[in-house]
């Protein structure tokens, strides 16, 4: 690791002090005068034709300003992958699960807005429903959209190596089968948008989003704005975890509503709202097959996918090679298989979240590996190190580890465990499991087909003060990527970070394809750089001239020129300097030349100083189909301990200890991966044993509240030990790389494995309430 | 028909005119503009709306704002004084306690709440005091460290 001044410290957050105070502005805490409030009528049935809409009433009702259907929005198709626009902003023909879209109006207060849905008459006649997947691929069963007959949204089917008959050749083979529930991201804060028409035809969306640049076209597309009038701005954001991935009928509306009144319209949903819009993590089913051979060589993998898409494709192209492409690691595997199904429910659509379509998949083979161990008699972290990846290996399926600290996280964590001790040696009721798992570091194609860059970033060097503004499209999200680039222009201009300033999240700055695919640092890290070199170039050359130095002579550090290592003689600038600031009260001192005083100089030598960075990765991947899903220019990976008590009485499970090593490359922010890690923990703790969002016999959801639908809470999590790994990923600015998604993959089969070793029963369906496993061991007892 | 109140927010004295079914939560936000306190389910449930009412940290959401007549109301814009961070603010700036931000007013408060009464918690009564304010970005464990720290910090200020 370098010797860095600003990176790799635990800087605190450039926005904490603002979220701090109550000054830091979400979407919803905007107005503006003269503003409508929106709503959108949703459906109140999971599956019918739409005979008739009458908006007669509604229109009538003093202070209502505007009604919208689908003859007002038009029939223009949308959706995430070009491949699968299956989306309409209204339904028209049909509503395909409760909660579809129908009509949106603006009123001068929200009470009247919801007043005038409710005087909207929609005529439905019902259709059979189907919200079991294993039912909707039935033959005969109800058809949700007609051009994807037996209700196929995708499907996936790859092979490296002769499958069959590497299993065949094996000394075992084991299978395990894995069923998830659909989860809620259960971000804190709800999607809100206000949406500005002005009366030159630009639209700005001042919206609760992961990705301003896709909200930009898709709105743009859907609203027929030519896309340079659309302007996104992305104010301060209360989390995304990937459902808010996507441009939402949340903003299509606000847009299409401020185009007819031209008012400003505002709309937030509602708690319910958040999870009838879904668009979190699907259900999967997983089944698999590993052979190995009996000294603990793993030689192949077959993997099998369904996953409950819902009702539209949203993010679930992508979703289902992940399920496939993301288990071609961290171990070395000669053949792999893959087979995937999404397909359509009558239920609200799921799409990206942390850990992208990886999750599920994983928990299901890292449970087949313990088991594998076990069957050979084998200890599970021998057997995990015995195949395991290093720097410059590359999957079965193509994926290129360009650095991979994943046996540095394995040995680091076990270091600390006293694992031989008590693997297996706990007394009943006591367990300890362990997992591990990576994750893209920015996915290497954008959604869609393109040459476009994935980051670009303007810095601009305030003409005086020596202050570097950061312009980018990158989303801060709660991540802490402001900070990532404030730290990174930072270290490369040799300045302190309390002299760059982040302006993010607005369209109009960048081009940034957005917050998802833990891509930011990666990306957007390496145009700041890049950026940042160049005005720090352009300084250098401008000071050589004035004062007859070579260029190669100068540095730049905390704010101080030095030439030579030295101070040279620079007496001319700060005369100058002094005499341009009389009677200002900080004049520069000391015997070194201070940023500020160079940066001065070079805009009276070239007017404003600006430096541009772009990057996009290069070609990734194989050839074959879907190979560019799980490409990436850098892997993070992560590996995890837990330490479970379960009564045997009851099956409540209690976490004890969680330990977690992540590669992160070079850790930009200390305190930001540890704060990625744990988080990350706790969202995979609550989906392993609690997150479950149900459906009653209609479609309807039945818990759609953060009383009813439980994360973790304070006292739900243990007390977490968080090591970081730092490899030194070539592709990556600095050598740094993702640690956002990669560090939930082993938190639900580590859980699970720790479950195995304190009670002996594997458990193959989410979430482990108390009462599943109090149930799995009931059945083990009468079995036995 | 809209009611009187009157109030103190923040110190400030405060005569407003409010519907009767206006929550607390709206009166601060809509006709305040206190937008720091956030509103993330109306419910209850997250915790996000977090004032404190006449020394008890609540759920602005749960109480009318007619409610609050006569009562003495600290939202996270009046916590900082004479421009100086609260010990909680700078913990929770320091440790790493805030991500996205959306809990951290509410969480704030809570912890508030929680040192007025007991300047020197166990790590269980912080995890309970704060049990109520939901955290989907931190795993809570950088917030309970700046609890923790805010505390050491307010004692020390308290003793000299």
């Amino acid at each position: 690791m370098g010797d860095y001044r600003v990176l790799n410290t635990r800087a605190p957050r450039v926005d904490a002090v603002a979220k701090a105070t109550g000054q830091a502005k979400y979407a919803d805490d905007f107005s503006m005068p003269g503003m409508l409030h929106a709503a959108i009528l949703q459906s109140p049935v999971a599956h019918a034709r739409i005979l008739h809409i009458d908006t007669s009433k509604a229109k009538k009702l003093a202070g209502v300003k505007a009604v919208v259907t689908s003859r007002e929005a038009g029939l223009i198709k949308y959706g995430v992958s070009p491949a699968r626009y299956d989306e309409t902003l209204f339904a028209h023909d049909k509503v395909r699960y409760v909660g579809d879209e129908i009509a949106a109006v603006a009123a001068f207060d929200q009470a009247t807005a919801q007043e005038a849905l409710s005087l909207i008459k929609v005529d439905y006649e019902e259709l059979p429903a189907v919200f079991d997947m294993f039912e909707a691929m039935k033959e005969g069963a109800p058809q949700i959209h007609a051009e994807f007959p037996g209700n196929m949204n995708a499907e996936v089917h790859q092979e490296f190596g002769d499958t069959e008959a590497a299993l065949a050749s094996c000394d075992y083979v084991v299978n395990h089968t894995f069923l998830n529930k659909r989860q809620d991201a259960a971000f804190i804060e709800p999607h809100s948008c206000l949406a500005v028409f002005d009366p030159s035809g630009r639209l700005t969306l001042y919206t609760s989003t992961q990705v301003p640049h896709y909200v930009m076209r898709t709105v743009a597309m859907t609203l027929q704005i030519p896309v340079g009038n659309v302007r996104v701005v992305k104010p301060y954001v209360g989390g995304g975890f990937g459902p808010k991935c996507e441009a939402t009928p949340l903003e299509m509306s606000c847009g299409l509503l401020a185009k007819i009144t031209g008012k400003p319209v505002k709309m937030t949903y509602t708690r319910e709202q958040v999870f009838l819009h879904s668009r979190a993590r699907h259900q999967f089913f997983a089944e698999m097959s590993l052979g190995v051979m009996k000294d603990g060589t793993m030689v192949a993998l077959k993997n099998k996918a369904v996953l409950d898409g819902g009702a539209y494709t949203s993010f679930g192209i992508a979703t289902v090679y992940y399920s496939g492409s993301l288990l071609g690691g961290p171990y070395k595997l000669r053949s792999m298989k893959y087979d995937g199904y999404r397909v359509y429910t009558n239920k609200p659509a799921c799409g990206a979240q942390r850990g992208h379509g990886g999750v599920a998949h994983r928990a299901c083979f890292e449970q087949l590996i313990d088991m594998t161990a076990e069957k050979i008699g084998m200890d599970p972290i021998e057997m995990r190190l015995k195949n395991i990846m290093t720097t410059g290996d590359m999957t079965v399926n193509e994926l290129d580890m360009s650095s991979l600290g994943m046996k540095e996280c394995i040995e680091t964590i076990k270091a600390g465990s006293d694992w031989d001790n008590k693997k297996g040696k706990l007394p009943r009721g006591k367990g300890i499991g362990m997992a591990c798992g990576f994750f893209v570091s920015g996915a290497g194609y954008p959604i869609y087909r393109s040459d476009t860059y994935h980051s670009t970033v303007v810095i601009k060097l305030s003409e005086d003060g020596g202050v570097a503004n950061v312009l980018t499209g990158s989303a801060e999200i709660g991540q802490g990527s402001d900070t990532t680039m404030a730290m990174i222009a930072a270290e490369t201009l040799g300045i302190p970070l309390d002299n760059v300033r982040v302006y993010s999240g607005d369209t109009d700055y960048s081009v940034d394809l957005g917050a998802y695919s833990s891509r930011q640092t990666l990306m957007t890290g390496h145009a700041t750089k890049q950026a940042a070199e160049e005005i720090r170039n352009k300084i250098a050359l401008y000071l050589s001239e004035e004062l007859d130095v070579p260029v190669a002579s100068i540095t730049f550090s905390d704010g101080i020129v030095k030439f030579d290592g030295g101070a040279g003689n620079f007496d001319k600038l700060r005369t100058n300097y002094i005499k341009e600031h009389r009677g200002w009260t900080d004049p520069p001192s000391g015997e070194y030349l201070t940023f500020r005083e160079a940066a001065r100089l070079a805009y009276l030598k070239a007017g404003t100083i600006v430096g541009t960075g772009k990057y996009k990765p290069p070609k990734l991947g194989g050839s074959y189909k879907g190979a560019a899903v799980g490409t990436s220019p850098a892997y993070g990976c992560s590996a995890q301990i837990v330490e479970v008590s379960v009564d045997l009485e009851t099956g409540q499970i209690t976490i004890d200890a969680m330990t977690d090593a992540h590669d992160c490359g070079l850790a930009i922010n200390r305190t930001s991966v540890e704060g990625q890690m744990q988080g990350s923990l706790s969202m995979g703790l609550g989906e392993c044993l609690f997150e479950q969002v149900k459906f009653d016999s209609r479609g309807r959801i039945i818990n759609p509240s953060l009383g009813e639908y439980k994360i973790p809470t304070a006292l739900d999590m243990p007390k977490v030990k968080s090591i970081i790994v730092e490899s030194n990923e070539p592709n990556g600015p600095y050598g740094a790389k993702e640690v956002g998604e990669g560090a939930i993959m082993p938190t639900i089969p580590a859980i699970l494995n720790a479950i195995y070793d304190a009670t002996g029963v594997r458990v193959n369906e989410l979430p482990v309430t108390s009462e599943r496993l109090f149930m799995t061991l009931k059945k083990k007892a009468e079995e036995a | 028909m809209k009611k009187t109140i009157q109030l103190t927010i923040n110190g400030q004295q405060v005569q407003a005119a409010v519907a009767p079914n206006q929550t607390l939560v709206q009166f601060l936000r809509d006709d305040l503009g206190l937008t720091g306190t956030k509103h993330g389910c109306g419910l209850g449930d997250c915790g996000a709306c977090t004032v404190i009412l006449d020394g008890r940290a609540v759920n602005s959401c749960l109480v009318l704002a007619i409610q609050a007549d006569g009562c003495d109301v600290l939202t996270i814009e009046g916590l900082a004084e004479d421009g100086n961070l609260h010990p909680l603010q700078q913990a929770f700036v320091d440790k790493g306690a805030i991500q996205c931000g959306f809990c951290s007013p509410g969480m704030i408060l809570s912890a508030k709440a929680l040192l007025d009464e007991k300047p020197n918690p166990t790590e269980l009564e912080i995890r309970t005091a704060i049990s109520g304010n939901l955290c989907r970005c931190t795993g809570y464990q950088k917030i309970v460290e700046a609890i923790n720290e805010a505390a050491e910090v307010i004692r020390d200020r308290e003793e000299s």
